[in-house]
């Protein structure tokens, strides 16, 4: 029995980015990574209305983590002093798409690194791997408004992703951003409006819609990640709708989510399995779950939570 | 797909006769639609009017129960596409399977290891909620002696797996009475399916290849009379089984497709534990009613099982945590007290902060009906009368001999009067929880202990 055809009436997609610039478009990158078109929602319709592959960046600090439990922090801890040999590790042997420089280092409570530290650390990756980079500041909104543009700077031609900003602290870095030729992450606290707002507050600085990519905030699984479902649901169907102002790809920040939780830190709990199986598994699902809602850029951090989910990625769209 | 009022209204008599307490056909068809009248009050409507209207008023998902006594799981009945329109109804099934191919020691194991997969997490009890035999000796007696033995040491729902119908007839012969999942019927060995489906008053699979066949298939169950089916697009890749019951979900809700209008049942026994955890994963989220999978490590199990609660939690309702006071680490009465709202959200962003610390500390939860800091403050659920209420209520100043207490940084304004209320020092603290590691080890350690 022929089952009916659904029609189709969406007028919207999400918008296709392309991130990093190779030698002839001014940049030192050996590729480039394209994101978004999907043209309707998750799985529904034809294969092709997925648009692009969905990406992982993995998270390199710019100093060494002081909270990261023992299975996670095993995995680089030869690294930490090196941020440019723990990408080029995240690169070459785990496959990582892109490198997500995280400042944690700058903050005022963290290590409070100076603006000059945080160039040279960007000009170390930038030299020492090839992938596209994000740049994403440490939370602080002075001690980012004193650093992220110096680091924009020193990454200027590479078209990178740097960010974020949000209502309440945008001017600077989007400025700086759109002289640098970035592309620039929006952030929001769980909250579509703002989300909204925040797009608008950076068009209207001059900034295009085309090269801005949303941060709506995620939860871990088990952990508010329903929240960070439904508007990633909610947004997808924004797009669809036509609404410009919504049509941006999504990034979502798994790698820190996930990892501060008791399942993935807790080592003493037998009846919930092998701590060295429970926080990948836990990334990976957090991963695959946001997959769902439409995430296009995915920042982890276990080697084995990224091939979890690159392996999924890779049966899904091909 | 609801009838609207004028579609009810054609189907009446049109006499306006008023027998069923209503003026008109039409006031009578309008009450109807908004399902505050029923059809039987009227006297006169024709037989093939109330079928109609029946048909219309099935869910477009059929219900699917199956197991026994507490064990007994429910399925289908969903309503929308996405969560955030209204809700998902009835949480997958997880099905952890046992092999009819093991030796006594090894099915002796596993049915352990199935029976461990029970987890408490933020005061519900979750687990694995079926248990799937599969007969892969191909052996009818081997299948039916496991099914037994898994009857009588598992309590939860079984699904019983063999494509066999001599296979299933035996282990329905020493199981019926627990009321299992029948998996499966193809388009072969249908009609004997079928037949021991409606034998033994079990619910039925249905498993084909695409969407055309399995249309076809159900009709053809239901024409031998088994209403309770479930759905498997048992499809070569994980991409088209995903596109595919995306496609079913639609078809059943926005087309009325009688035919694919049951919950469905996926299976992913191949594989590493990593693939089967990645594509279960998804296919929860992708309205898969059972998902049956191989492995049973309970690292695995814990982060679907969770899936499952979060994906199927009401949008509509804010997750709360228990109002009281909670004790992290190993506190005693000179720990500090932190207090903060019983939004989920929030106490969980609490609790991990507080923990990353490493201070043991005691977390006052005040009832703020599921609302954060600020929501709260702004309308008057989190003041500094609630806060006094939950100290007294939850015994604080029994527990601990100091008087201070630490409140969220937003909001500082409420000091003054919390003090007064409570007659304790109020100290205030970051306005991030994330600050709250700081806070603990720098400013409570050092000065305001």
């Amino acid at each position: 029995m022929p089952v009916p055809e659904i029609a189709q009436s969406f007028v919207g997609s999400v918008n296709r980015v392309t991130l990093g610039a190779l030698p002839e478009n001014g940049g030192t990158r050996t590729s480039t990574i394209t994101i978004g078109g999907a043209k309707n929602v998750v799985y529904a319709g034809s294969f092709s209305d997925a648009g692009e592959k969905p990406v992982v960046a993995m998270d390199v600090l710019d100093t060494a983590p002081l909270d990261w439990p023992d299975e996670l922090a095993k995995v680089y801890k030869d690294l930490w002093e090196s941020p440019e040999q723990w990408a080029a590790k995240c690169v070459e042997e785990y496959g990582a798409d892109m490198i997500c420089l995280k400042f944690d280092g700058i903050h005022p409570d963290k290590g409070d690194k100076s603006p000059a530290d945080a160039v040279k650390t960007t000009q170390d990756v930038l030299k020492t791997v090839g992938v596209p980079l994000v740049l994403w500041g440490c939370g602080n909104n002075d001690k980012d408004n004193k650093v992220m543009p110096e680091v924009s700077q020193a990454a200027k031609g590479e078209n990178c992703l740097i960010g974020t900003v949000e209502e309440d602290n945008y001017k600077s870095l989007t400025a700086i951003a759109l002289a640098d030729n970035h592309h620039l992450i929006t952030g929001a606290p769980l909250d579509i409006n703002i989300a909204k707002q925040i797009n608008i507050l950076v068009s209207d600085m001059g900034f295009p819609t085309e090269k801005i990519v949303t941060f709506q905030s995620t939860g871990a699984l088990g952990y508010g990640i329903e929240y960070a479902y439904s508007i990633g649901e909610r947004q997808r169907l924004a797009t669809l709708s036509g609404d410009k102002m919504m049509s941006m790809p999504v990034i979502c920040d798994v790698g820190y989510e996930s990892w501060r939780v008791k399942e993935a830190k807790l080592n003493d709990i037998p009846s919930w399995g092998d701590p060295a199986d429970r926080g990948p598994m836990w990334e990976a699902t957090t991963a695959i779950c946001l997959l769902q809602a439409g995430a296009d850029i995915i920042r982890m951090r276990h080697p084995r939570a990224v091939a979890m989910v690159k392996n999924y990625i890779d049966q899904i769209w091909q | 797909m609801a009838l609207t009022g004028l579609d009810i209204f054609k189907l009446l008599p049109k006499s306006n006769c008023k027998k069923c307490g209503m003026p008109t056909c039409l006031a009578f068809a309008m009450q109807l639609a908004q399902k505050r009248a029923e059809l039987s009050s009227c006297p006169c409507v024709s037989e093939e009017a109330k079928q109609a209207l029946e048909a219309a008023a099935a869910p477009p998902v059929r219900l699917i129960k199956f197991g026994a006594g507490a064990g007994q799981v429910q399925i289908g009945q969903e309503t929308v596409l996405f969560r955030h329109e209204e809700k998902f109804h009835n949480p997958s099934v997880l099905a952890a399977t046992v092999s009819d191919g093991l030796s006594d020691d090894e099915l002796a194991k596993r049915i352990a290891a199935v029976n461990a997969l029970q987890f408490e997490r933020v005061g519900a009890k979750i687990g694995a909620t079926a248990v799937a035999v599969t007969n892969e000796s191909g052996s009818a007696e081997k299948f039916a002696a496991v099914a037994a033995k898994v009857a009588d040491n598992v309590k939860l729902a079984m699904v019983l797996c063999s494509d066999s119908p001599e296979a299933v007839s035996a282990a329905l012969a020493k199981t019926a009475q627990f009321v299992p999942l029948i998996a499966s019927a193809n388009e072969t060995n249908a009609d004997q399916m079928a037949a021991l489906a409606k034998a033994n008053k079990c619910p039925l699979v249905a498993k084909a290849s695409t969407l055309d066949a399995l249309a076809d298939l159900t009709e053809k169950i239901k024409a031998i009379g088994v209403e309770d089916i479930v759905i498997n697009l048992d499809c070569q890749t994980l991409r088209e089984q995903l596109y595919g019951l995306t496609r079913i979900r639609v078809l059943a809700l926005k087309k009325a497709f009688r035919s694919l209008g049951y919950p469905t049942m996926s299976v992913v026994a191949t594989g590493t534990a990593d693939k089967q955890v990645a594509a279960a994963t998804s296919l929860v989220c992708k309205f898969a009613g059972i998902v049956v999978i191989e492995t049973v490590e309970p690292s695995a199990f814990l982060p679907l099982l969770t899936t499952i609660m979060n994906i199927y939690s009401d949008p509509q309702k804010p997750v709360q945590v228990e109002p009281k006071l909670y004790s992290i680490g190993d506190t005693n009465a000179n720990s500090p007290v932190l207090f903060t709202t019983n939004f989920s959200l929030t106490y969980y962003t609490v609790e991990s902060d507080v923990e990353a610390s490493r201070v043991p500390a005691h977390i006052l939860v005040v009832d703020t009906e599921g609302t954060s800091v600020l929501t709260a403050y702004s309308g008057d659920k989190l003041n500094e009368k609630a806060v006094a209420d939950a100290i007294k209520k939850f015994n604080v100043e029994d527990i601990v001999s100091h008087r201070k207490l630490i409140l969220p940084g937003y909001v500082a304004v409420m000091s003054g009067k919390l003090e007064e209320a409570t007659g304790w020092e109020v100290m205030v603290g970051p306005r991030e929880s994330s600050m709250i590691p700081k806070y603990l080890q720098e400013v409570w350690s050092n000065g305001g202990n």
